[in-house]
């Protein structure tokens, strides 16, 4: 649904900004790993594509508010970091298909890398009240950019901080410390949310142990509602066929070994409909079409 | 004299076929019209155009497939979807369900190709009519745009027409980047081609600065936003100028009435809306409310009178407002 909401408050999270919107239509029907799309330029904007944001936060303050946590990458992220209470802000949501809970306790790892460990915590929310054990493993280039430290030692049975530079936790990378996280908590599934280069590590180590993975992540999207089509990734189907599927509307979350992470940016030989695959005899070129 | 409260007459001809209003989705824009359907009843536009099918599934192009440019976007998404066959058993019968006229696009690379499309959807129910994208590289022509030849246009309008039954229009879609479009609308149309829709998108290209590689994994793609409004409008005029009796579907860059009402006053007498629906998927029910609007303001009582009205000769007052005098003498 499409709401014109109300920030209330924003505020400087270290590297991030993080701000709360007042939609209450959005937060009532808000399931964790759902994400919001955000018109961003104000009414004349020049940028006719919506953002998308992991929601951080739900509160029921005011009917019910959403909280983004984002850093400034380009135009649309700064227009947002400029924005103050009382302003308006138009999105769309909840969006998406959110992280699948399992029905009995169980022993869960979540992984957060940067900003992705924003949408980690309703999560975990949601898996201590269904009595599940909670361990955080977050990590970032540097220490200002891990976010969500103090949140995840004060909810996670564990919580191990992993920087690149060293300035926080571990020195290197989630996936370097994941095998321990993993095998101290006697893990049942991983959760992780991340770039993608992470998602990918991450999956792997999750398959070497044998346990589900569920990833939520990150293509660039037009629409965020499915009508575009551009937000495609390669993902291996039930029946055993890979289809290029559309992240905003099948995903974010998916099974991390479902998602043909080395082929992401290319269309596989065997996807369905791929250019000279068996699914193309009679298909057309796939020069300049639009 | 015309009170506000009364309604503009908003019915509109896709060339026999009537339409309850001139707003449409533009193809590729609106999938199949499901993901729609959870915002709005489909039955309140003027028409869904669907995605251009094509025979086989196909899985498009690689990502990124998307990059926005200063009021409008590349998209290289290379006609992804089903193929006819999950189209004609999934997706067609349930828009026709939710009450939604359905405008088919396809598209091929030959004209074999689009004539074999026309056949499976000749005796499909429920379709409106028939949106030729031309846009498409013909593998009989080294990958030329058919869009880009009149003669080779002009042939796959002629295999679509001579194949479709007769009471359902075809439509020829046309490319704005190509050096004479109304030789392409004019061939279209002696083609057999029932009406014409403009525009496609043209093609473009961005390179990232930071990782100086070109934004798209495609490298070129088509842009489409307001930033070719401009091109849609001179299209719309020239073509509306030289053929003025052919019904003209606008698009390009729509994303408030007053911007269809340009693409009317152009001469166009149904406006689809793509890339506004990116951001607001409510774009056609708000365009169409704002176009109303406009209109009323205006003096209209028909949406038909203000069709192609900027051809007008210059000094000549708008020709509705002489009709208001004098039917309120
Ligand atoms: C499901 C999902 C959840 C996300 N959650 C968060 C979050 O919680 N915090 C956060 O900081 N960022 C998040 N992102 C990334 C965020 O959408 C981009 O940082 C943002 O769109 C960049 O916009 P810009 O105008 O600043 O950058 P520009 O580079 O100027 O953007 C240009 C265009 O590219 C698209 N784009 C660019 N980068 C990305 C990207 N990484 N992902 C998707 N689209 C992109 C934009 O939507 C826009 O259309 C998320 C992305 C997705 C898909
Ligand atoms: C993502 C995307 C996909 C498109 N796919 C198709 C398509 O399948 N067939 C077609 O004829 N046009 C396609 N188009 C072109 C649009 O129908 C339209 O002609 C163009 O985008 C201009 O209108 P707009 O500025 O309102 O988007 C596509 C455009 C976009 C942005
Ligand atoms: S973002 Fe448009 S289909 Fe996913």
């Amino acid at each position: 649904m499409q709401v014109t909401g109300t920030v209330l408050t924003t505020r400087r999270v270290d590297a991030y900004h993080a701000l709360t919107v007042v939609a209450p239509g959005i937060a009532e029907r808000f399931r964790p790993g759902h994400f919001v799309s955000v018109a961003v330029g104000g009414p004349r904007t020049s940028m006719p594509t919506r953002r998308a944001f992991s929601v951080h936060d739900v509160k029921p303050d005011y009917g019910g508010t959403v909280e983004l946590v984002f850093s400034v990458r380009g135009a649309g992220t700064s227009w947002l970091a400029e924005r103050k209470a009382r302003d308006s802000l138009d999105l769309v949501g909840p969006l998406g298909r959110p992280f699948p809970v399992p029905r009995d306790p169980c022993a869960c790892v979540l992984v957060g890398g940067e900003y992705g460990s924003a949408s980690l915590f309703s999560l975990a929310d949601t898996l201590q009240q269904r009595g599940c054990r909670v361990d955080f493993v977050l990590g970032a280039a540097s220490a200002d950019r891990v976010f969500g430290a103090l949140r995840a030692r004060r909810m996670g049975e564990t919580t191990t901080l992993t920087t690149e530079d060293g300035s926080l936790g571990l020195r290197g990378r989630v996936t370097d410390v994941l095998p321990s996280v993993i095998a101290d908590a006697r893990a049942d599934v991983v959760y992780a949310s991340g770039p993608m280069p992470m998602l990918r590590g991450v999956t792997a180590v999750a398959v070497e142990f044998d346990i589900p993975v569920q990833v939520s992540v990150e293509e660039s999207m037009a629409c965020g509602y499915g009508v575009c089509m551009t937000c495609v990734l390669p993902v291996l189907g039930d029946d055993g066929v890979t289809r290029m599927v559309r992240s905003c509307v099948e995903g974010p979350v998916f099974r991390g070994e479902r998602v043909r992470f080395e082929d992401i940016g290319t269309i596989p030989f065997d996807a369905l409909g791929a250019p000279g695959g068996r699914a193309q005899e009679g298909g057309a070129h796939t020069r300049h079409v639009s | 004299m015309l009170t506000p409260d009364m309604s503009v007459d908003m019915r509109t001809y896709l060339a026999h076929v009537e339409l309850a209003n001139p707003i449409t989705t533009a193809a590729g824009c609106a999938a199949s019209g499901a993901e729609l359907a959870q915002f709005f009843d489909l039955a309140r536009l003027g028409a869904l155009v669907t995605r251009s099918i094509t025979m086989a599934p196909r899985a498009g192009r690689p990502t990124p497939r998307m990059a926005e440019t200063p009021s409008g976007m590349l998209n290289a998404v290379g006609l992804q979807g089903p193929g006819v066959d999950a189209f004609l058993e999934l997706e067609l019968p349930r828009l026709v369900e939710r009450g939604a006229r359905a405008v088919v696009s396809i598209a091929g690379g030959s004209v074999a190709e689009y004539t074999a499309l026309a056949r499976r959807l000749a005796d499909a129910p429920g379709v409106a009519a028939i949106e030729v994208n031309l846009s498409c590289p013909n593998v009989e022509d080294l990958g030329r745009v058919f869009a880009r030849d009149p003669a080779a246009s002009a042939e796959v309008v002629a295999a679509v027409r001579t194949t479709m039954r007769y009471d359902v229009p075809v439509v020829a879609k046309l490319a704005p980047d190509v050096a004479d479009i109304v030789a392409v609308a004019r061939a279209c149309v002696d083609g057999g081609a029932d009406a014409l829709a403009m525009i496609n998108t043209p093609l473009g290209m961005s390179i990232d600065v930071d990782t100086m590689r070109p934004s798209l994994a495609a490298g070129t793609g088509g842009l489409s936003g307001p930033a070719i409004r401009p091109l849609a409008v001179r299209c719309l005029w020239q073509v509306h100028a030289a053929l003025p009796g052919v019904p003209l579907v606008g698009m390009g860059g729509v994303l408030t009435g007053r911007d269809a009402l340009e693409l009317i006053l152009a001469g166009a007498c149904v406006v689809a809306v793509g890339t506004a629906l990116f951001h607001d998927p409510y774009a056609c029910l708000r365009i169409l409310r704002e176009l109303e609007d406009l209109l009323k303001e205006r003096g209209f009582e028909r949406l038909a009178d203000a069709v192609g009205l900027a051809h007008r000769p210059p000094g000549a007052g708008p020709r509705h407002r002489i009709d208001l005098e004098e039917s309120s003498l």
